[in-house]
Formats: structure tokens, C-alpha cells, sequence
């Protein structure tokens, strides 16, 4: 390993020549590899390098030095110089290659971030780390570490659809715990945000149970989302966790949200002034948890439960009575929430101006549609192929030798009349 | 409530549509009988026999709230007391009286004390015949002595140890005569206790003899039962026993209860429990409990009313009833419940029939009120236990069925996202674990 000018530029000769197939590119990346020391020390002098290569074709080589330049601190406006090249190099490396060096994928764009972020301007990092994040992944199924920072540069930089999109996808493969908690944090947001309430519960609910030994901040600051978010979608919140929850979280996590579940509490009373004071009360504690917004929206669904359960006592009601039974000050107020219900799908009515009276219809759903067959259908195959991957899991984890040693071990040591499940080299 | 003379074919007006429940017409119906007497404190002595009298009256005296009425019943008491050897239970009478019955019925001091020597004296003899027993060891003499013991404890008051001692004739028990004595003698102390746990395990014990009871021992038994199960709410299944009960009872079991309220008890209950066919195959059919219903006669037409769709008489029956009723001993803590049960009986059963229910007519057989009666609609639809819906603006309920077609295709298209939820949120787990464990590192083998 002779560190002089010579080696440098037997470096690009390697990277150009060695970029035609897999075979070469392992050998490339083992090369690499041997001379990341060199890189990082030759840091300053590496920029003109990166002219002489094609970001498309020598993709492992160029992030190789990309990554060796970027990694020393920089100042603003290289800032930006060091932004535009790595979006660019983003935008038309080729993904085969990249893969081979993942760390240093991750560490660019994570660098990328950082920056953007810095520069105060979110938006120009969305539509690259959405490209890496594509580029990365194996299979839409899987969870990259960029994950979490796309969805962070789209929560800051109001970008909601975009995440949603991601969101889409159904997640099963994890690189790292820690990446699925935020990812599922920052996306309940963006789905709070952009009011898809029943997948932000999904998101959060498996935050708060997933396994893990320790409780972390992002678990705590799910939950208590969590809980404001049951109470505008369900209208109820469960206390007790689920089974397969971790007992960390079982044992902490309330602690830590005692002002909410005061809130549920009141809640369940069903008295809107009783909610109202509750929130009162806390809500300093809200305000610096950034949850205010949400306590707010709990309160008016409280308005909306209570009118939609009137929806399965009457057939016809007076404003009137309705603003009498939720409480509310007057028939014009009634009236006022009755019709947003209306408007976003809450409820079925139509509203007699005349009389001053609400008239509750069914649900004019008659599920008789050719587009109520095709979501059944739909359904139906979804489910099937989940209930495929549980088993394919099943077959692989039975194969498993950890596994199959465990089963081993368990079992006893001198049936030997029985039938032999697990091969007796797996006992110990 | 037919109207006979409609011409056929014509829509039936206004007028001819009578309101279930008052029908102010027909000569034949009986004018209800309204008891709101007050209780006739000795009549209802009278039909009680041993501690229990005692018991009730006392109960009566804290319960009714009428000076006159209290100061009789703690008379009664005192002069009921002063025949049996309790001087515990003296003491206390003598505490709530407070001097106000006059000089006679003041603190007895020699009586007590005659009473207690002669009770200790007595405990002596017997435990020394006791004493000889065991040591003779014949199994009858030592059943008759712990059996002596377990009555002198129940005179003196001191009920914990009575049972102790009817208890132990137990492993001298040997015919089943014999095991039904100490099993009745179980729940009688027990009864009084209040301990009603034992009162079920005895009565079960009983049922079990080999060779048949007498009736008069069954219909005890059944009525034993029945308290009990009045006492852990049960109220079907009380209903059940007090209308199973023979006539035989008779007057053989006023140390606990009396005919009269196996007919109130069973019938109250019956009708807060049962549904029609029920009703009437078990209680309006029943020629055994006829005979019981004869001596609560208000009951009786109450029963009739409630079956026959006169909601507001049977309700003003109930009504005039209930004064009394919270006067029983057993009773008290139920009548509330039994009689919300029955009124919300009365109400599903009467929207039970129609499409739809003019609401104002329906206040008025219920002798209640439009809004009043609008509540109570709302929390039996809230319940679900009226399929209805409220037309608040026409004052009319319409009843609803649930359009099960559209109901099946809501549930399974649910059931099938939660499910689909439910996996994939189990993969994800099952996969993090799987990173976990291989972080860790798998043991090689």
C-alpha cells in the first residue's frame, strides 16, 4: 500500500476498467476496500477524480470517493456544491453496483440529508432520497435505514402525498429495530396530518408493540399519539395492551403518559365540559409535547360521537334536541356540525331547515356494485397471499437449526420408539 | 280488546282504536283493587314462627319510617323475645325501644339474668351427657346430643356456634332422615345468618338422599333454594324454584317463610324474568301455584294484567305493592331491581307487536309522560333491547330490523381487514425478533 500520486491514479484506472461485470465488480470492491485508508487521507485531493469518471457506469468507484471527499466538514457554500453532486450522483448511479457497498451508500445520503436539512430547504432532498430509497431496497418489503430520513425531510418539508406513497407498501424486512421505530413515528405524523387516522393507529400501534428490551423517547412520544389518535378514530382507547406487547413497554409506557390518560378518562364520561376543563388542566403538558393540535381534534370528535349515536335511537330529531343531548349552545351549532358530519361521510341525513329537523337515513351502501365485488375480490386475494408468506415463514423457520436445536434439546432424551421428528444430531 | 262491530272492509277510525291499557268501556273488567293499606303489622307476625318473627319485626321497626308503625312492631318484638331465652338479642330490643313503650317494656334485668344462669346450667348438662356419649360411642346418642347443642345455641342467639354444632352431627348421620334433619337445621341457621353459599351447598346435600324425601321436606327444600338464589340475584332461576313448590308446604316452614311469600317472591320474579310462553305455561297455567297466588290476590290480578296487556293497572299494582314489599325482609334490596325489570318488560313487550307505536298513545297506557317515555325508550334502544327507532318529530317509533344481507357483507369485509392488519403487524414482530435473536448470534451445533 504505497501512499503517493502514483497509486491515486492507478485507483481510477482500476475503477474504469473493472466496472464491466459482477465478477470484476467484486474484485473492485475488495480493492476498494483495501483503500479506504488512502481515500480518507487523500480526502482534499480526491474532487478531481470524480471528472474523470462516469457516475453511471463506475458507480462503486465514484460513491467510493464521493463518499471519501464528503466525509470532511464543510462550509456553507460547499454545502450546496457537495448537495447538487450527490443528488446528481443519486439520480443516475446504477443501483446493482451501489448495493455492493451499502454503508457507504447510507453514509452519503445520510451526509445529504444533514445538509439539506442545514440549508434550511427540505424539499430539494424529497425527490432524491425517494430515488436511493428505490435504489437501495431489494424488494419494496424491505425497511432501509433511509427510510426514517425520507420520511423526516417530507415532515418538514410539508410533503405529504409523497410520503403516503411510501407508506403504501407493506414493510416486513428490517435492517435495524431503531429505523422501524421512527419510520412508523414520522409516518403515523404524515398520516395525522393528511387525516388517514386508521393507518396512523396501524403505524403506531406497531411502535408501541414492537419488541423491545428497553422503552425508548420514540416509543414514549408514540404512545402518547397513539392514544389521542384511538380516541378520533375509535372513539375509545383500550388500557390494556395487547399480549404480545414487550413487557418494557407494558410496565413504563404509562407512566410517562399519565396527562393522557387523564384525557381518556374524561372521555369515556362523555361530557364534553368535563374533557374540556381535563384539557385545560394539561395543557401546558400538550403544548410541549407538540400534541395540541390533536387534543383539539379529540374534542370536537367527542361532538361527533355523540351525534352519530343519536343516528341509532332517532329517525327524526330537532336541532334542538340534538344540541341539547351533546351539549352544545345552540340549534345553529348543531346544525353547523351536523353538516360537516354530512360532508365528510360521517353520517347519512338530510337537514329540514324548514322545521328544524334532522332526518337520519341508512347506509345507502348496498354492497350490490361492481366495484364492491372487485374490493371483495381484491381482499380476498391479499389475504391469500399473506396467509402464503406465513406459511413460507413457517417452512423456513421449521428448517431453521437454531430452531430445530431448540426443539431438540426439549425434547426428551430416550423415546426411541417414537417417531423421530428432529434428527438426533440436534440434541445435546 | 276487540272491537266487534266494525263494518268489514272499513279502515278502522280514530275512535275504535282503543288504548292498550285503559279501557274506561267494558263493564266486565274488575276495577283494580288499590292496597295501599298499611301493613297489618300482627296479621303479618302471625304468619311467622321462631327467630325469624322476631327478625322481620325488628326489620320492619327500622325500615318503615312511621313512629306508630315502628313502636308497634318493637312491641310485638319485645313481648315475642321475652318467650324464648335470647337475651342478647333482649338487650338490643330494649336499646331501640328507649324507654318510649312506657315502664313495661324497660330493661329486665332479673329476667336476663334468670335466663343466662339458667343457660349456663343447662350448657353443663349437656356437655357432660355429651361427654358420656362420646365416650359410649354410640352414634345415635352422640348425634341427639350435638343436635341438642346446635338448638340451644340457636335459642340463645348465638348462631355461629349452633351451625358448628349441627355441623358435626354430620359423621353421625345414618339414615338419610337423619342427614335431611341437620341438612334443613344447616339452613335454617344459615338463613338467619345470612350466609346463603351454605344454604345452596346444604340443599344440594339434601336432594342427594337415597331413598326419597316426603314432600313436606321438598317443598322446604325448593324454598330454601329459592332464597338463595334471590339472594345472588338470580332471578330466573328463584322464579323457577318458588313456582316448583308444592302445596304441602303449607304452614310447616314459618320459621323461614310463609305461603303468601313464596307466591310474592315467585311470581315478582317470574315476572321480571320470564318470557311470555314462560309465564304462562309455569305461573298462569300452574294449578300447584294457584293455590299460593289465592292468598296474594293483588298479585294475582297483577300477573293476569301484565299477561293480558293492561300495562298501567299492573304498574299502579306494583306501584301500591311496593310500600309493603320494601318492608320483606328478603325482598328489600330487590325491589328496585325487579321492578325496573318489569316495567322495562312491559315496555319492549307492548312495541313488541307493532310496526310502528303512536308515542302519545303509548304514554298513555303507561300512565307517563311523552318526553319521560321517549328517555326510556332511548336507553332500552341504546341497550338493544327494543329494535326501534325514534321519530322524535312525529312522536312515532318505528320498529327496524337490521338488513342482514347488508350487515353479513359490512362484517366480513372487517373481519378481513382486521385480519389482514393483525399479520402483517405479526410479521413485522416475528421478523424484528428474528434480527434480534440473529444479532445475538445463533449457538453453533
Amino acid at each position: 500500500m504505497n501512499l503517493n500520486m502514483h497509486s491515486v491514479e492507478s485507483l481510477v484506472a482500476q475503477i474504469q476498467g473493472l466496472s464491466g461485470n459482477i465478477g470484476e465488480l467484486t474484485q473492485l470492491r475488495s480493492y476498494l476496500k483495501h483503500c479506504d485508508d488512502l481515500l480518507r487521507t487523500e480526502s482534499t485531493r480526491l474532487a478531481p477524480l470524480l471528472t474523470e469518471l462516469d457516475p453511471s457506469v463506475h458507480s462503486l468507484g465514484y460513491l467510493y470517493i464521493l463518499e471519501a471527499c464528503t466525509s470532511a466538514p464543510l462550509s456553507k457554500d460547499q454545502a450546496n456544491e457537495l448537495v447538487l453532486s450527490i443528488a446528481r450522483f443519486i439520480n443516475v448511479c446504477a443501483a446493482e453496483q451501489i448495493r455492493l457497498a451499502p454503508e457507504k451508500f447510507i453514509s452519503i445520503c445520510k451526509r445529504f440529508k444533514e445538509q439539506v436539512v442545514l440549508l434550511d430547504d427540505p424539499m430539494r432532498g424529497v425527490a432524491p432520497l425517494l430515488t436511493s430509497i428505490r435504489k437501495l431496497q431489494s424488494s419494496t418489503e424491505q425497511l432501509t435505514t433511509l427510510h426514517p430520513d425520507f420520511m423526516l425531510l417530507c415532515l418538514l418539508s410539508k410533503c405529504y402525498k409523497i410520503g403516503l406513497s411510501v407508506l403504501e407498501d407493506d414493510v416486513f424486512e428490517i435492517d435495524q429495530p431503531r429505523d422501524l421505530f421512527l419510520y412508523c413515528y414520522y409516518g403515523g405524523m404524515i398520516c395525522i396530518g393528511q387525516k388517514q387516522f386508521r393507518k396512523a393507529l396501524e403505524l403506531l400501534h406497531n411502535v408501541v408493540t414492537a419488541p423491545m428490551p428497553i422503552i425508548s423517547a420514540i416509543a414514549v412520544e408514540a404512545y402518547k399519539k397513539y392514544i389521542l389518535v384511538s380516541l378520533i378514530h375509535l372513539g375509545q382507547f383500550a388500557t390494556s395492551f395487547p399480549k404480545y406487547t414487550s413487557s418494557a413497554a407494558q410496565r413504563n409506557l404509562k407512566n410517562f403518559s399519565q396527562s393522557y390518560l387523564d384525557l381518556v378518562n374524561n372521555y369515556s364520561i362523555g361530557k364534553v365540559s368535563e374533557v374540556e376543563k381535563c384539557v385545560q388542566i394539561n395543557k401546558d403538558t400538550f403544548e410541549s409535547d407538540n400534541n395540541l393540535g390533536l387534543v383539539k381534534q379529540v374534542v370536537s370528535s367527542m361532538y361527533k360521537r355523540n351525534i352519530q349515536r343519536l343516528t341509532q335511537t332517532y329517525l327524526t330529531l330537532s336541532l334542538q334536541d340534538i344540541a341539547n343531548t351533546v351539549q352544545l349552545n345552540s340549534p345553529k351549532e348543531a346544525e353547523m356540525h351536523v353538516l360537516q358530519m354530512i360532508q365528510e361521510g360521517d353520517i347519512y341525513a338530510t337537514i329540514n331547515q324548514k322545521d328544524g329537523m334532522v332526518r337520519f337515513l341508512e347506509d345507502p351502501e348496498q354492497y350490490k356494485t361492481c366495484e364492491m365485488i372487485e374490493r371483495l375480490d381484491l381482499s380476498i386475494q391479499r389475504i391469500m397471499m399473506l396467509s402464503k408468506k406465513l406459511t413460507t415463514m413457517n417452512e423456513v423457520m421449521s428448517c431453521d437449526p437454531s430452531y430445530l436445536g431448540k426443539v431438540g434439546r426439549e425434547r426428551q432424551r430416550f423415546d426411541y420408539d417414537d417417531f423421530d421428528t428432529v434428527h438426533s444430531k440436534f440434541n445435546i | 280488546m276487540e272491537s266487534e262491530d266494525y263494518a268489514s272492509g272499513a279502515v278502522i277510525g280514530e275512535e275504535e282504536i282503543y288504548a292498550n291499557g285503559r279501557d274506561e268501556s267494558d263493564p266486565q273488567r274488575h276495577r283494580p283493587i288499590i292496597s295501599s293499606e298499611q301493613l297489618d303489622i300482627e296479621a303479618y307476625a302471625a304468619l311467622y314462627t321462631g327467630r325469624t318473627k322476631t327478625m322481620r319485626l325488628l326489620f320492619i321497626a327500622d325500615k318503615c319510617g312511621i313512629p306508630s308503625m315502628e313502636l308497634e312492631a318493637l312491641r310485638m318484638a319485645y313481648e315475642e323475645i321475652k318467650k324464648g331465652e335470647d337475651t342478647q338479642l333482649f338487650r338490643e330490643i330494649i336499646g331501640k325501644i328507649n324507654g318510649r313503650l312506657g315502664p313495661n317494656y324497660a330493661l329486665d334485668n332479673a329476667w336476663a339474668d334468670a335466663v343466662d344462669r339458667r343457660a349456663e346450667s343447662r350448657k353443663e348438662k349437656l356437655e357432660n351427657e355429651l361427654n358420656a356419649y362420646r365416650t359410649n360411642l354410640i352414634k345415635e346418642s352422640i348425634r341427639m346430643g350435638y343436635n341438642d347443642f346446635g338448638d340451644f345455641f340457636y335459642a340463645h342467639g348465638r348462631l355461629g356456634e349452633a351451625f358448628k354444632n349441627y355441623i358435626r352431627t354430620r359423621d353421625y348421620c345414618t339414615t338419610s332422615k337423619h342427614i335431611s334433619h341437620m341438612c334443613l337445621n344447616a339452613i335454617l341457621v344459615s338463613i338467619e345468618m345470612g350466609q346463603f353459599t351454605h344454604v345452596t351447598s346444604y340443599v344440594g346435600k339434601a336432594e342427594q338422599a337415597v331413598d326419597g324425601l316426603d314432600p313436606v321436606t321438598i317443598a322446604k327444600l325448593r324454598c330454601a333454594a329459592g332464597l338463595s338464589h334471590l339472594e345472588g340475584k338470580k332471578y330466573k332461576l328463584a322464579a323457577r324454584k318458588f313456582l316448583e313448590v308444592g302445596p304441602e308446604l303449607g304452614n310447616n316452614y314459618t320459621e323461614i317463610i310463609a305461603p303468601q311469600d313464596v307466591a310474592t317472591y315467585g311470581s315478582l320474579c317470574a315476572l321480571a324474568s320470564f318470557d311470555r310462553s314462560e309465564l304462562k305455561s309455569k305461573v298462569i297455567d300452574n294449578t300447584n301455584f294457584r293455590n299460593f297466588l289465592e292468598l296474594v290476590p293483588e298479585i294475582r290480578e297483577l300477573i293476569n294484567d301484565f299477561y293480558t296487556s293492561h300495562y298501567a293497572s299492573c304498574l299502579e299494582y306494583l306501584g301500591n305493592l311496593k310500600t309493603n314489599l320494601l318492608l320483606d325482609i328478603h325482598l328489600h334490596e330487590h325491589v328496585e331491581t325487579l321492578y325496573e325489570q318489569i316495567r322495562n318488560k312491559a315496555l319492549i313487550q307492548y312495541t313488541l307487536p307493532f310496526v310502528s307505536v303512536d308515542l302519545n298513545m303509548m304514554a298513555n297506557a303507561f300512565n307517563t309522560s311523552v318526553t319521560g317515555l321517549e328517555k326510556e325508550l332511548e336507553a332500552l334502544i341504546t341497550n338493544d333491547q327494543i329494535q326501534a327507532r325514534i321519530d322524535s318529530h312525529n312522536k312515532i317509533l318505528y320498529a327496524r330490523h337490521a338488513d342482514q344481507r347488508n350487515g353479513t357483507f359490512q362484517r366480513a369485509l372487517q373481519t378481513g381487514n382486521e385480519f389482514d392488519r393483525e399479520l402483517r403487524s405479526m410479521l413485522l414482530r416475528a421478523n424484528l425478533i428474528k434480527h434480534d435473536y440473529n444479532l445475538k448470534g445463533p449457538r453453533k451445533y
